[in-house]
């Protein structure tokens, strides 16, 4: 500091930034997606609880569409590879990402495994990420759609507890209506109100992959994900950069 | 719990910011954070306040403006109750989120020489 005039004395600045604390991430979101769209891969962003059935989900869509659609999945676990293992026995090519303690899946995680993957010839890439219904609803990863898995064991009132998590889902498939005779309290209408009261568009499909309702509607609704793809020649795009 | 990587996000953002302003120190860090965002701002205060730790935001306080949420119609731009089913009873539109989904930097006070 300089005594005759004080240049050199620290200034305090306030730098105005109004920016989302994530944008690191939506950054790498964005050219996750941009790639998805222009190798016309439409990428699903699979969340729910531990236990919600979205290994079992997959299982039942590879047996049902067959060989003539090209699934893929990156499968986020906190330890173990055995979602991976599990979806890679039904057909399923997949990557394991083993988030150690993360919560949740990022852009970058994702980005990171799709360079051990052929994913560019896949129609649909799941990314099932970690059993949780609260962090990966905050992490963009780049997916065409958010569906939640919820099974019926889980209660009627999930989605008035986990609001963001049901706020984001596209599509919420409601898992494991076998077990619907055997529980008295839960009733499906109750859940479809409390999804319209967390979720301006909601969309709920009971669904069983042991007995197969739901199965059609399911792949329907996949198939109709596919229709707002743009046709894109894929030469003309450059292979994913580490 | 996701806090720790939002401060770890944060954090690295301020000291960006603070080195392309050559900032000494940084004095004080101001975020909103949505009703819906899904942060807690007990966990992120708790979290900063771990993580904060010889970064440039060792000394700095942090201030968390909380936003409630609030759902309208994008038509009419009536506001939606709390609790209700998002349509407008009105135009019979799906309710849009006009605030509380914000996980924003908003303000950073730093020292400059």
């Amino acid at each position: 500091m300089c005594g005759t005039c004080g240049c050199g004395d620290s200034e305090l600045v306030p730098v105005e930034v109004h920016d989302r604390i994530l944008a690191g991430n939506d950054r790498t979101a964005a050219h996750n997606r941009e790639h998805f769209e222009k190798w016309s891969v439409v990428a699903i962003n699979l969340m729910g609880s531990p236990g919600a059935g979205k290994t079992a989900l997959l299982e039942a869509t590879a047996r049902r569409l067959g060989r003539g659609v090209r699934l893929g999945a990156l499968a986020g676990d906190l330890e173990t590879h055995r979602d991976a293992e599990r979806l890679e026995k039904a057909g399923i090519p997949s990557v394991p990402i083993t988030t150690g303690s993360a919560c949740h899946l990022d852009a970058e995680m994702v980005h990171r495994a799709l360079h051990d993957f052929p994913w560019q010839d896949l129609d649909y890439l799941f990314i099932e990420n970690v059993g949780n219904l609260v962090c990966p609803a905050i992490y963009d990863l780049g997916q065409a759609a958010n569906v939640v898995a919820l099974s019926v064991t889980e209660g009627e009132d999930k989605p008035l507890k986990y609001p963001v998590m049901f706020r984001t889902a596209d599509l919420v498939v409601l898992t494991k209506t076998d077990l619907l005779p055997h529980l008295p309290d839960v009733r499906v209408d109750a859940i479809k109100d409390a999804l319209a009261r967390v979720n301006p568009a909601p969309a709920l499909l009971p669904l069983s992959a042991r007995t197969g309702e739901g199965l059609a509607q399911w792949t329907a609704w996949l198939e109709s994900r596919r229709a707002h793809r743009a046709p894109f020649p894929a030469e003309a795009i450059p292979a994913l950069q580490p | 719990m996701h806090e720790y990587s939002i401060v770890g996000a944060l954090i690295g953002r301020i000291e960006e910011l603070a080195q392309e302003r050559r900032a000494n120190a940084v004095h004080g860090v101001f975020v909103s954070i949505g009703e819906l965002s899904g942060v807690e701002p007990e966990l992120l205060a708790t979290a900063y306040t771990t993580f904060r730790e010889r970064t440039i935001c060792e000394r700095a306080n942090l201030t968390i403006l909380r936003v409630a949420a609030r759902w309208n119609c994008p038509e009419c731009r009536q506001e939606i109750p709390r609790g209700a089913i998002l349509e407008c009873a009105r135009c019979g539109v799906p309710a849009r989120l006009a605030a509380g989904d914000e996980i924003v930097l908003e303000r950073v006070e730093m020292e400059v020489a």
